[in-house]
């Protein structure tokens, strides 16, 4: 289960722990289900608890910037831990999705 | 710490989601006594989740096990990950990148396999299995072999 909050027109996800393979698949209900209750036309996801992430991880963050941008809408990555930035830069993610320091610089931001 | 005796593990697992965790972890924790540095075991955890999780999304229809072993070899570890299912046919192409048969997914798997270890081999026969091999040396040993009573921790001090 992710720790989802809903700030004016911002939803902002943390997940937490390992992102792979049989953790993706929640996150990406939790938020469908977020925006779906929600009328949130941006997304912020924080990476800040997250310990471990590979390609199934980052597939499920490009997926949902995917969804956002066919929504209409925008999407960031935050607090990204200095653990698992290389995969991260490994995979050419930060070139797709813009990332932040924090849930407070991206709010500003965004 | 050197090991002075080969060591090995080997871990065989139903073909589940929840097992990818368990491969990795188990790996990086046999791994630990290699004088690996804190993100290059990151590195190992990711290459062998990946090859794990092949297994797990492309394998098989039904239910199947994978199999991980790992050997300490020359201060490297070598790490086999086989399954008996399937089989890939164009094994060129599975290795390609941003290739997938899943929509959705990224096709990184084998291209991160591919740049976080040290060498990669891939074999596989169609309904039979595939095996996936990768050697990974800690940065100290990749470059030059030490000599012998020299610390390769002393340089760059990981432990």
């Amino acid at each position: 289960m992710n720790d989802v909050q809903h700030i004016e027109d911002t939803l902002i996800v943390r997940p937490e722990g390992e992102f792979d393979v049989h953790t993706a698949p929640g996150f990406r209900q939790d938020v469908e289900h977020g925006l779906a209750s929600t009328s949130a036309k941006k997304l912020v996801v924080s990476l800040k608890s997250v310990s471990f992430i590979d390609s199934s991880g980052l597939g499920a963050l490009l997926g949902r910037y995917r969804r956002m941008v066919e929504l209409g809408g925008k999407m960031a990555i935050v607090s990204v831990p200095a653990r698992i930035r290389p995969v991260l830069e490994l995979s050419g993610l930060f070139k797709v999705i813009p990332a932040y320091e924090s849930e407070k610089k991206a709010l500003e931001k965004m | 710490m050197e090991t002075p005796v080969q060591d090995n593990m080997m871990l065989l697992v139903p073909a589940l989601s929840q097992n990818v965790a368990l491969c990795r972890v188990t790996v990086a924790a046999f791994a630990s006594r290699l004088d690996f540095t804190v993100p290059e075991i990151e590195e190992l955890k990711v290459a062998v989740s990946e090859a794990v999780t092949n297994v797990v999304l492309h394998a098989y229809d039904g239910p199947g096990m994978v199999q991980v072993r790992a050997e300490c070899s020359g201060g490297c570890i070598d790490v086999e990950v086989q399954d008996w299912g399937k089989g890939i046919a164009d094994i060129a192409k599975a290795r390609e990148a941003s290739f997938t048969t899943i929509p959705g997914r990224m096709g990184l798997g084998f291209v991160f396999m591919e740049s976080l270890t040290d060498r990669l081999e891939v074999l596989s026969q169609v309904s039979k299995g595939t095996t996936v091999r990768f050697r990974k040396c800690p940065s100290a040993r990749s470059t030059q072999e030490p000599e012998v009573g020299e610390d390769p921790r002393s340089e760059d001090g990981a432990a």
